[in-house]
């Protein structure tokens, strides 16, 4: 049995649950607005005004759909209610924060490995640095960088950056670290200098462990850019759009950046898959 | 190096790095001359020299917690020196001894918010979350159908910025604390579902051939055999989750609170530029944070203890 089938019942289920989910909550509303107009509502009128609402409490699926078809294809480029420029803005802070990142990951773990200071005094705190609430301080870095005059791509990137660097350094340093006794000592026998053993023998067998962490990398990358958007005075991007949307009750609007980021992400983890299957491919490991 | 050579450089070191250091931060206050920058670099050097001899002198136990802590001291101390020293705005970096002092000033209120945000949000939600998971998990083990199918989809959307409902959440539940835990819970079910569904897979056929030769009941075979075999996936869920739910429920609060929360009272502080009260909220933060993620921690080890790395 392949996996599609199961997938797809599973997302119709999700689907169908959804689609009786907005004529329960929009439902009320309705019955209310007909009240008032001294109508009463036969059961498909209800089901039909439920799904076609101007701010439902919760928008059915073909009009998110539509949302974003009307925001991203029949909507200028320029204008500022297209989606796709507010995609853009984001993808690139997130970009910028996700390579920003991993060098700062990679070049961490390579410290890590090669100096036991650094390994017994920094690794400590990079675990510890996960357990505080990084996105707590994101209003703050905005704020005060604004201050500083630095606004813009930059402080969003920063964020992500700071987001992303951990499962980078994590995975690098239990990488460069993967290779066994005997290849090391193997390397020993061939009077390979650390050097030499660095780059023919312990980054190729971390490259599994650097993709693998890329793609949780690249996905908390995202978030960290979307929260970076939020205190900035909600002007442009993905996280700008939500909260625009959340003042002025636009829950249609919501829901289709919601979706957008969504397949940001989808997109933004298979490229990453992507290049992992083609770069270890190209080296001859089982991707 | 011998052992006793060893010890004697650590103490003359660690000596010299305190008293400079103490030179340096009277020297910092109130502008620093020239020679209080030296002396600051030099007690920093005294302090790395510390951390490089500990760590190569094969340390025991105590050490191992020691090193990790000099180095955060030392980071400490520059930061202290810098701010200080240089006489940085306190808008950009309030020194650390300001953030101490706003963090024993103002302890009611940030016991409030911390009651608001910590034990109520946070804490429900965990726990909401992670139960509604695990049980979901256990719920489908016996389909094979319905986990072939939610495994890919429960791992996509763990890879989604799910944080971006938390406007809706907040329409939805109100400004209150309802609606942060709500975030929690969708937050940390599907880590805790996907984690689950794959530790009911991790034990082996043979183990679970045994338990068929037992005459084994499937609730028996669950609760003696796979769930303790589970422990380490779920628990490593449970760990992922701890640190998300916390981002969570700050996050939600961006969005709309009642005048109290961790959230709430850096949103708004930082938007009248009183950082050293972000700060406090964030060393608040970032305490709650790490015990919680320590407790699960002490908790895993003393479930799992017969798993060797937990022995370690």
């Amino acid at each position: 049995m392949s996996r599609a089938l199961p997938v797809l019942t599973v997302v119709l289920v999700i689907v169908a649950i959804w689609y009786a989910a907005t004529v329960w909550l929009n439902a009320p509303w309705a019955r209310d607005q007909a009240a008032r107009a001294g109508a009463t509502l036969t059961t498909i009128e209800l089901v039909a005004d439920a799904m076609a609402q101007e701010r439902p409490v919760l928008p059915a699926p073909h009009q998110v759909a539509a949302e974003i078809w009307k925001s991203t294809v029949e909507t200028r480029l320029s204008s500022k209610r297209n989606l796709l420029r507010h995609v853009w803005i984001t993808l690139s802070a997130t970009l910028l924060g996700f390579v920003i990142g991993t060098a700062l990951g990679v070049g961490l773990a390579v410290l890590i490995v090669h100096n036991r200071a650094a390994d017994m005094s920094l690794m400590p705190w990079i675990v510890a640095s996960q357990t505080i609430p990084i996105l707590a301080i994101a209003p703050m870095i905005i704020v005060v960088l604004n201050a500083v005059g630095l606004s813009g791509l930059i402080p969003k990137a920063l964020i992500s950056a700071y987001l992303s660097f951990f499962p980078v350094a994590v995975g690098m340093v239990a990488g460069l670290r993967a290779p066994e006794r005997l290849d090391l000592d193997l390397m020993r026998t061939y009077a390979a200098s650390r050097a030499q053993v660095f780059w023919s023998l312990r980054l190729p067998a971390a490259l599994p462990f650097l993709f693998a962490a890329m793609k949780v990398a690249v996905a908390i990358s995202l978030v960290g850019a979307i929260v970076g958007e939020l205190p900035t005075g909600a002007v442009e991007g993905l996280g700008a759009r939500l909260l625009a949307g959340s003042y002025y009750g636009q829950t249609v609007q919501i829901w289709s950046a919601l979706f957008a980021a969504a397949a940001l992400a989808a997109l933004l983890v298979g490229l990453v898959s992507l290049g992992q299957r083609v770069v270890l491919r190209r080296m001859g490991m089982r991707p | 190096m011998s052992g006793a050579a060893a010890t004697a450089r650590l103490a003359l070191l660690g000596a010299a790095a305190l008293a400079l250091g103490w030179v340096a931060l009277g020297a910092a206050q109130g502008g620093m001359p020239g020679w209080g920058w030296a002396v600051a670099l030099a007690a920093w050097g005294c302090a790395w020299a510390w951390v490089e001899t500990a760590a190569n002198a094969a340390p025991g136990r105590l050490m191992r917690l020691a090193i990790p802590l000099a180095f955060g001291a030392t980071l400490l101390f520059l930061w202290e020196v810098v701010t200080v020293g240089a006489q940085a705005p306190a808008v950009l970096l309030p020194p650390p001894s300001m953030i101490g002092a706003r963090l024993a000033g103002s302890t009611a209120i940030l016991w409030a918010d911390f009651q608001q945000t910590f034990l109520r949000a946070v804490l429900i939600g965990y726990a909401v979350g992670c139960g509604a998971g695990f049980l979901t998990a256990i719920a489908i083990d016996r389909s094979p159908f319905l986990q072939r199918g939610l495994a890919p989809v429960g791992n996509f959307i763990s890879a989604l910025p799910i944080i971006g409902i938390a406007p809706i959440m907040v329409m939805w539940f109100g400004f209150d604390w309802p609606s942060k835990a709500a975030v929690v819970i969708v937050m940390v079910f599907f880590p805790m579902l996907v984690n689950t569904m794959a530790g009911l897979q991790a034990s082996e056929p043979m183990q679970r051939d045994l338990m068929r030769t037992y005459a084994a009941s499937y609730w028996q075979t669950l609760f003696k055999l796979r769930l303790p075999a589970a422990a380490p996936h779920v628990f490593n869920a449970l760990k992922i989750a701890s640190t998300l739910a916390l981002i969570g429920a700050i996050v939600a609060e961006f969005f709309g609170t009642p005048t109290v929360g961790m959230g709430f009272r850096i949103s708004t502080e930082v938007g009248r530029m009183n950082v050293d009260m972000v700060w406090a909220e964030i060393a608040v933060a970032a305490l709650a944070g790490s015990a919680f993620y320590g407790l699960v921690t002490l908790l895993e080890r003393a479930v799992t203890f017969w798993r060797p790395a937990a022995r370690g």
